[in-house]
């Protein structure tokens, strides 16, 4: 490992391509279903995917529409001119001999995505988003004298995002990349989904001790943030000691082997291939009127940089936040924001209920146990008055947690105050019961009594504690508090 | 005086129950079968025609309307993927190719109750200008057996001057159906780029494959492109079609205002080619058309701008033919590499490996900017020029080829010398421009054609045009 001061004198550039699938029903230029997750091998292949003789492309509008919004994701508009162009190269799964990608004019020219960097706002400028088709998979199995091909995925709409040089840490890139997803997911581009390949990253690292750029690597096929993060940090290091050792960094494709935590040589720039890019003339020019430019911007759904603004008055951080803004597309038709939203108005209920949501059922729909309560309505109603007991100091905040948590994961249709009742969680308020326990606990606890008493105020909190776990969590602590130091003569 | 009848005859008389599909398509067998030593046909589709023949015939007895087709037998170039019989190219690497599907322009035919009774020869994948190229076997001129057919379209061409069928389809990329057109003796119309869908076409060169009929009268192609025009979903560069029949009656060339290419005219023109033509024209002036000269200044430059764009594109057409799917397969091979390596050069002839390493090389890094980008400047600046001659004229005229057919073997040891006989027709398809060859004379005993040109989507307007020029020149 390179030392931190060694580290210290090279600047590292980082520049991102990720390719995500666009959530179209068919494929970019033929009928053939697009989700191929559940598919046998070669079901889902047209004539044109399959580089019959004779078939001709033709453009699936929803991908375009899909395009479009993705300008508007980075803050831009689509280009109201673009059109396709084939590169073209031989290999088995890739049918016509050539892809259908564009080049010159793209869908998307320029464009942002603001990340938070240990709390620093940084700004990734877009260079471009293009449109382009995915090749088939090629299978190699071990041992074998033979490869298989699986064409399902020949024809699927990528949309590859090109993003400058615009990073200089691992962090930053990871930033980036989960920022891209939620961006994604939120225009409703794509189902982002990174195990399924929906999402990949390519990334572009060097390092340099002077102004120069330094000879970059591109490590291809990334299908985790985290295998971002870990490449990044790799590369560097590799890189560093590449030129510490008097060596000098190799312009080559890597790969990066997750077992190994390593990235290694695919190819170098030597036998770097020609595409012989070509305006496709199957394909006439994507022309998008004005109306059509306005009709994406006015149907774009709120974006993550919004929604932040929108609870920023919450008090919460923005790991806090981003939580809710990934638990939000985790599960259909459970929303968060929206119920946030709505309660804006009382900011102490908004505050309150942000962080049930953020520690009580986002958590529970990320763990195994089923959760039954699905309605809106009956969601809404629930956390109102649960937050209304609390405040009446009826339910203490960790049975107001215990009775959320019930009622969510049983879909019960009771009233909290109901429940509480007869669940007993109803919180003791009178004097002359919880006097009595506390009394209990000092006598139970003579050194954390005699701690308290010496000044140590610390201690105090163990003894609310005892005194909750004593009333089954009944008693309220506030209470509780004020007649341990009453009964200690403070 | 050919056996058939014009073809809306034969359809109502079909129609009518006077005349049996099935008879039709017996009649077109034998005349096949008859004229087999020109070798116009790669294969018959026997077995399917007789199928549909009888099917359009039983459908007529129920007093069904049968289609603006009905029972016409007709030949289609074999790089149309068809039932019935293979669908090679006229090449060894799809030899054995069966389609799974067929081409629109086939299947529109097909529901007009036209019945495709067997596939034309060509120059292997539509390259080439004699049938010369076809890796099976050269068509000989039905006028002259020593003589070459033109090409590419040359099985095609010969198969209606032979009397084969009333029609036949063929593809025009750079002048293949004009020039076998005017080779045989028979009318050949490109209509204009996209009012015929390529789709289920072999692709030559994806931006000026046009698909369009050959026939004995220009009447009988505007009924076929009746049938073949219009928008297809499954081609994104076709347009839409006009509203009204393509199926013209003739037009008065009375004050219709036409213009001699002057470029196609001069010194350099031979006097067996020069001497029809003008006779052509001169009928025409009598017939009340308005003759002057026009000169486009680029159309020198056509020929050259045409061979970058249309090899590029070609070598890019024939990646998808690598062995591992479909066609011949190098089955020698015992990697990846030489799989392709094998496949293709023991599959494509001599043109097609002509034409894709010089469209490899135009588009090359380091080259794409002087020549394939260069040849896109000329090809706008040759569109521009016709649209400039086209707000004077409603029509342009000339030759279809520099010379009648020329000797088989006399063009193949220098392609330079074969690519010339392209150089009048291959500006209509890089302009995207309708236009068609009518037979104007002869010379020597030789076909000579006359090529009308019209604006784009202006196909009504040549084809009335045209159905006059041929009644006059009769």
């Amino acid at each position: 490992m390179v030392s931190p001061e060694v580290r210290a004198r090279y600047t590292v550039t980082i520049g991102i391509e990720c390719h995500v699938q666009l959530k179209t029903v068919s494929k970019l230029f033929s009928g053939a279903a697009n989700d191929a997750r559940e598919a046998e091998p070669n079901t889902l292949v047209s004539h044109i995917d399959f580089g019959m003789p004779g078939a001709l492309p033709v453009l699936n509008k929803e991908a375009v529409h899909l395009a479009a919004r993705a300008a508007f994701a980075f803050g831009t508009k689509p280009q109201q001119f673009s059109y396709f162009e084939r590169k073209h190269y031989f290999y088995p799964d890739l049918p016509m001999g050539y892809q259908i990608t564009q080049l010159a004019h793209p869908i998307v020219v320029g464009g942002e995505v603001v990340i938070d960097v240990d709390g620093e706002r940084q700004t990734v400028r877009i260079n471009r988003v293009q449109m382009e088709s995915d090749a088939g998979k090629s299978v190699h199995p071990t041992g074998k004298d033979y490869s298989l091909v699986d064409l399902n995925r020949a024809g699927t709409p990528l949309l590859e995002i090109v993003s400058e040089a615009d990073m200089h840490s691992a962090a930053a890139a990871k930033a980036y990349a989960k920022e891209l997803y939620l961006l994604m997911r939120y225009a409703d581009v794509s189902d982002c989904n990174l195990y399924y390949g929906n999402m990949r990253f390519d990334v572009n690292v060097s390092v340099s001790q002077t102004e120069e750029f330094g000879t970059r690597t591109e490590t291809k096929n990334l299908n985790s943030f985290r295998a971002v993060e870990k490449t990044i940090e790799y590369e560097v290091n590799r890189q560093i000691e590449q030129l510490e050792g008097g060596e000098k960094v190799v312009q080559e494709t890597r790969g990066w082997n997750d077992a190994k935590q390593k990235t290694f040589t695919m190819r170098t720039k030597e036998n770097a291939e020609d595409y012989r890019y070509m305006p496709d003339p199957d394909l006439p020019p994507i022309v998008l009127d004005e109306a059509y430019v306005a009709d994406v911007a006015a149907e774009m759904p709120v974006l993550p940089a919004e929604w932040r603004e929108r609870l920023s008055g919450l008090g919460l951080d923005r790991a806090q936040t981003d939580t809710l803004l990934e638990a939000e597309i985790e599960v259909d038709g459970i929303n968060y924001l929206g119920l946030i939203e709505q309660n804006l108005g009382d900011q102490a209920y908004a505050k309150a209920l942000a962080n049930w949501l953020i520690n009580v059922e986002i958590p529970l729909r990320r763990s195994d146990v089923t959760i039954a309560l699905t309605d809106a309505i009956a969601r809404a109603k629930l956390y109102r008055a649960t937050y209304d007991l609390v405040a009446a100091n009826k339910l203490s905040s960790t049975n107001a947690r215990t009775v959320l948590t019930e009622l969510l994961v049983s879909g019960e249709a009771r009233e909290p105050s109901e429940y509480a009742q007869a669940k007993g969680y109803i919180q003791e308020s009178d004097e002359g019961a919880i006097l009595e326990i506390v009394r209990q606990v000092l006598a139970d606890n003579l050194k954390a009594a005699e701690d308290v008493r010496g000044g140590e105020m610390k201690a105090i909190g163990f003894l609310v504690g005892q005194v909750m776990k004593l009333s089954q969590g009944k008693a309220n602590p506030g209470l509780a508090q004020q007649l341990i130091k009453k009964e200690l003569g403070l | 005086m050919s056996q058939w009848l014009p073809i809306d005859d034969i359809v109502e008389q079909v129609q009518a129950g006077k005349l049996r599909a099935v008879d039709l398509v017996e009649q077109a067998l034998q005349t096949i079968e008859a004229t087999a030593e020109f070798d116009a046909v790669i294969a018959t589709t026997a077995d399917r025609a007789r199928q549909r023949a009888a099917e359009i015939d039983a459908r007529v007895d129920r007093g069904e309307t049968v289609g603006s087709l009905a029972g016409v037998p007709f030949i289609a170039k074999d790089n149309f993927l068809t039932f019935g019989s293979e669908t090679t190219a006229a090449s060894n690497i799809l030899k054995g190719f069966e389609a799974p599907y067929q081409a629109t322009a086939i299947e529109r035919l097909e529901e007009a109750g036209a019945i495709c009774v067997a596939k034309a020869n060509l120059d292997a994948f539509a390259h080439g200008s004699s049938t010369e190229n076809s890796d099976f076997m050269t068509t000989k001129n039905p006028h002259d057996p020593t003589k070459v057919p033109g090409g590419s379209s040359g099985g095609s061409a010969a198969a209606v001057v032979l009397d084969m069928a009333p029609f036949a389809l063929g593809t025009d990329t750079g002048g293949s159906i004009r020039l076998p057109a005017s080779f045989c003796g028979a009318v050949g119309y490109k209509p204009t780029y996209g009012l015929v869908s390529r789709s289920g076409v072999v692709a030559m060169a994806s931006s000026t494959d046009v698909v369009g009929p050959l026939t004995r009268t220009v009447a009988d192609s505007a009924i076929v492109l009746d049938v073949l025009a219009g928008v297809d979903p499954l081609d994104s560069t076709t347009i839409e079609r006009d509203d009204d029949c393509y199926q013209v009656s003739t037009a008065s060339l009375k004050g219709m205002r036409i213009g001699i290419i002057k470029e196609y005219m001069d010194e350099s023109l031979s006097d067996e080619i020069r001497q029809p033509i003008t006779a052509a024209i001169e009928k025409m002036r009598q017939a009340g058309a308005i003759i002057e000269e026009v000169s486009l200044p680029s159309l020198p430059l056509a020929l050259a701008c045409y061979y970058i764009i249309c090899p590029a594109e070609v070598s890019s057409n024939l990646s998808r033919y690598d062995g591992q799917r479909y066609g011949f397969s190098d089955t020698e091979a015992n990697d990846l590499f030489s799989s392709y390596a094998g496949s293709r050069s023991k599959g494509f002839g001599k043109e097609a490996k002509r034409r894709i390493m010089i469209g490899t090389y135009v588009l090359s890094s380091g080259y794409y900017d002087a020549y394939y980008k260069k040849a896109q400047t000329v090809r706008t600046k040759l569109i521009k020029e016709y649209e400039a001659a086209f707000k004077d004229f409603d029509l342009l005229v000339g030759p279809t080829a520099p010379t009648p057919a020329f000797a088989i073997g006399s063009h193949t040891a220098d392609p330079l010398q074969m690519y010339l006989t392209d150089i009048m027709t291959v500006a209509a398809n890089l302009a995207g421009i309708p236009a068609i060859s009518i037979p104007a004379g002869s010379s020597d005993g030789l076909p000579v054609g006359l090529q009308l040109m019209a604006p784009q989507r202006a196909d009504r307007t040549l084809l009335a045009a045209a159905a006059k020029t041929e009644e006059i020149l009769r």
